[in-house]
């Protein structure tokens, strides 16, 4: 049976990384619905997060490929109800005077920010959960949207769930 | 010391303990060759005619030593040529370091001449690659290249050395050599659950693959065969390390595997696999494999378990010490009648070769080479028939002893692989089986053979076709060949002599005895001219995504 799931994975912050990463992926033939990755609270290291789908073995063998990769020192597969998702995204929408104030209030439901306007439109920052967001979008459609972009998810464990890297790792 | 970037590459090799390296020099690696020049007496650089023969060579001498085998070439199309063996030595597990040289830093990413981004091209097919970018860190590099190319499961690395980095100085310091790190540690919990799936089975069989031959585990096997009273077959990258004439042994399983081993492997309760990936060309249907029986599987590769087949118990470790472990635990199963049935299908008329071996064939041909090498002799081939027919007929006595392309199917592979495990083995006999498809495609290494004057002896089972396929087009396609008859007017023999060998064309069996038993008393290369019928074929023949209810016993 297909199921999402989230992984975090600790890299090496070098050159190549991500692209070693992501064409493991495409050349087995897993899923990627969502790959974001930027630096940590150590230099050496970034951290991926990807969302991506498939039964148990599929999971289990993308974890096990991964674990193969010099530059990856170690791969979680995040629990969802222990672990903090979030995702950021900017949507400029049409925004013509008779509509704003109704944007606003969509805008302020969400706990959304408007971080720039122009006489025609606004730009909006919102951050939150995969379907906070899709749900947002629902709701801003009919006034249409002009451009969407989202940084895909990014995650990290509840508690003093740590995830560390294994310099001396065997492969 | 100071030495420049090049020089440390040579004393790193040295300080590793490589004595012989293959390739091919040019622009990009002019320094590398002026390094290896200065250093001639201490590491041999064997120059074959093309990077592919380099790569193959390298990989053959690995595959026979255990040790990395090391490869050079330049930028561009030097690098490109070393893309199919290393990607035949990714797939048979085989040690090698690659090393490339390219255009100096400044003029990498503007399409400079002879410039190729190598380390994207191999990314998928090394287990690991470098690029220079810090002169500072080459030596350290290197050594990590050589640690990851021979530890756990190896495999090819490649280390892109960028022009300048080859010219700056940079401070050498001498290190000892790397020692591999082997998954030393082997879970308790799962070794417990292996033993209890073998106590509780009644008619195991173990399916070794070239794991076994990589981590030198041929002892262990034999032992835990005796111990559990229970055949083995193997896969073809599994053939030597059981010899052909141990009792258990019933020979190689899968596709044209023989009908003892794969009978048996269908009325097993268990499997134990050892050292093997379960390919499709060994496993057939997959479903009906899996279906009746239990599977063991241990691997040093934790991603190997259940990526084709599910397996019952696992346990993830290097299989010489995995199977030490279940020895010394007294491993069992249940008693049964299982050793007499296996000896029945072993028996029986199902079991003997199709092929008779009273006239001049591939059977014939190979029993005839067969009976003239010595035990540690090595054979290599190419691929196609005759790679079949030598891993059902040829006797393989010793580990290591058998060079051949397993899953990636090289043709092409034989000449530069047989070359490297004659170096490898101190330029000891060695039999290339061949046949004339294989043979076209890097003949020009008789010139590197010659050069060097190697003992290798070419036995080309000439049938005129490209044998395999159209055995394919014969049961599958209704006898359309097409683009499979070859209609070469090449001589042989002649060309042999042409490049300084020694060639024979024989037509009988009476002739090929003579021809062998005057090329194998030469020590420089030979080569032999085996005309056999371009009907022949592979037999028995599981035909894919089959059982052992679909075995082709006859032709
Ligand atoms: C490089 C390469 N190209 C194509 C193939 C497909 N192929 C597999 S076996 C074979 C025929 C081999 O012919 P030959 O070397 O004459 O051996 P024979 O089967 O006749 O013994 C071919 C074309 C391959 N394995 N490798
Ligand atoms: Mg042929």
């Amino acid at each position: 049976m297909e199921e999402r799931f989230t992984l975090s994975i600790l890299v090496s912050n070098e050159a190549g990384v991500l692209t070693r990463v992501s064409s493991l992926f495409g050349r087995r033939g897993y899923n990627i619905d969502s790959l974001s990755v930027g630096e940590t609270e150590n230099p050496t290291y970034s951290r991926m997060t990807i969302l991506s789908r498939g039964d148990v073995a599929t999971r289990d063998q993308i974890i096990k490929q991964l674990q193969k990769l010099v530059d990856v020192k170690s791969v979680a597969l995040m629990p969802p109800d222990n672990t903090v998702l979030r995702e950021l995204m900017l949507v400029k929408v049409n925004a013509e005077l008779p509509t704003r104030a109704q944007i606003q209030q969509i805008v302020d439901v969400f706990r959304a920010k408007i971080v720039d306007l122009s006489p025609s439109s606004l730009t909006i920052e919102i951050t939150g959960e995969k379907s906070k967001l899709d749900a947002f979008i629902a709701n801003i459609v009919p006034y249409g949207i002009l451009e969407l972009c989202r940084t895909g998810v990014t995650a990290i464990g509840r508690n003093s769930n740590i995830l560390t890297g294994k310099e001396d790792k065997e492969i | 010391m100071r030495l420049k970037g090049a020089e440390v590459l040579v004393q790193v090799l040295i300080e590793q303990g490589v004595d012989c390296i293959f390739g091919y020099p040019g622009g990009a690696v002019l320094d590398i060759y002026d390094a290896l020049y200065k250093a001639q007496d201490r590491i041999r650089h064997v120059t074959t005619c093309h990077e592919q023969g380099a790569t193959h060579a390298a990989d053959g001498y690995a595959r026979v030593t255990g040790r990395p085998g090391v490869v050079i070439a330049t930028s561009g199309p030097g690098a490109t040529n070393l893309v199919t063996g290393i990607a035949n030595a990714y797939l048979d597990s085989v040690p090698l370091v690659a090393i490339t040289g390219n255009v100096a830093r400044a003029l990498i990413g503007r399409d400079s001449f002879q410039e190729v981004d190598i380390t994207g091209i191999t990314m998928p097919i090394t287990k690991h690659n470098y690029m220079v970018k810090d002169v500072d860190r080459l030596a350290d590099t290197v050594r990590a290249a050589f640690r990851l190319a021979a530890s756990g499961r190896p495999g090819p690395v490649l280390i892109d050395i960028p022009k300048d980095m080859q010219t700056s100085l940079t401070e050498y310091v001498p290190a000892a050599p790397v020692t591999k790190t082997n998954n030393s540690s082997v879970d308790a919990a799962s070794l417990d659950a292996a033993l209890a799936l073998i106590a509780s089975s009644e008619r195991p069989y173990i399916y070794s693959g070239g794991g076994v031959v990589i981590s030198d585990a041929s002892a262990e096997l034999l032992a835990l065969a005796d111990r559990l009273d229970c055949p083995i077959g193997t896969s073809m990258m599994g053939l030597s390390a059981v010899p052909y004439d141990n009792p258990h042994f019933l020979g190689m399983s899968g596709m044209h595997g023989g009908y003892a081993a794969s009978k048996a492997l269908s009325m097993a309760d268990l499997i134990i696999a050892i050292g093997t990936r379960f390919s499709d060309r060994a496993t057939g249907n997959k479903q009906a494999y899996q279906t009746g029986r239990k599977i063991l599987h241990i691997d040093i590769d934790a991603a190997e378990i259940d990526k084709n087949i599910v397996s019952s118990e696992s346990v993830v470790g290097d299989v010489k010490q995995v199977l030490r472990r279940l020895l010394d635990a007294g491993v069992q199963r249940k008693p049964s009648d299982w050793a007499e049935q296996v000896h029945k299908v072993k028996s029986s008329a199902e079991s003997r070769p199709e092929m008779p071996n009273d006239r001049l064939n591939p059977r014939s041909a190979i029993e005839a080479v067969n009976a003239r090498l010595r035990p540690d002799d090595v054979v290599a081939t190419d691929v196609g028939q005759h790679q079949l027919w030598t891993a059902q007929y040829y006797h393989f006595r010793r580990p290591r002893t058998f060079v051949t392309s397993g899953g990636l199917g090289t043709m092409g592979y034989g000449f530069g692989a047989a070359i490297g495990a004659c170096f490898g083995r101190g330029k000891k006999r060695t039999v290339l089986f061949t046949s004339d498809g294989s043979f076209h495609m890097n003949m020009n290494e008789m010139a590197t053979a010659v050069s060097h004057d190697l003992p290798v002896l070419v036995v080309v089972l000439n049938n005129r076709v490209l044998g395999m396929v159209r055995q394919w087009q014969t049961l599958f396609y209704e006898n359309r060949f097409s683009n499979t008859s070859l209609a070469r007017r090449t001589n042989y023999a002649a060309l042999a002599d042409a490049f300084g060998a020694k060639g024979y064309r024989v037509e009988s069996l009476e002739a090929l005895n003579n021809a062998l038993d005057e090329a194998l008393g030469l020590d420089g290369p030979a080569l032999i001219d085996v005309c056999i019928d371009c009907d022949d074929k592979v037999l028995p023949m599981i035909p894919p995504g089959g059982t052992i209810e679909d075995i082709i016993l006859k032709g």
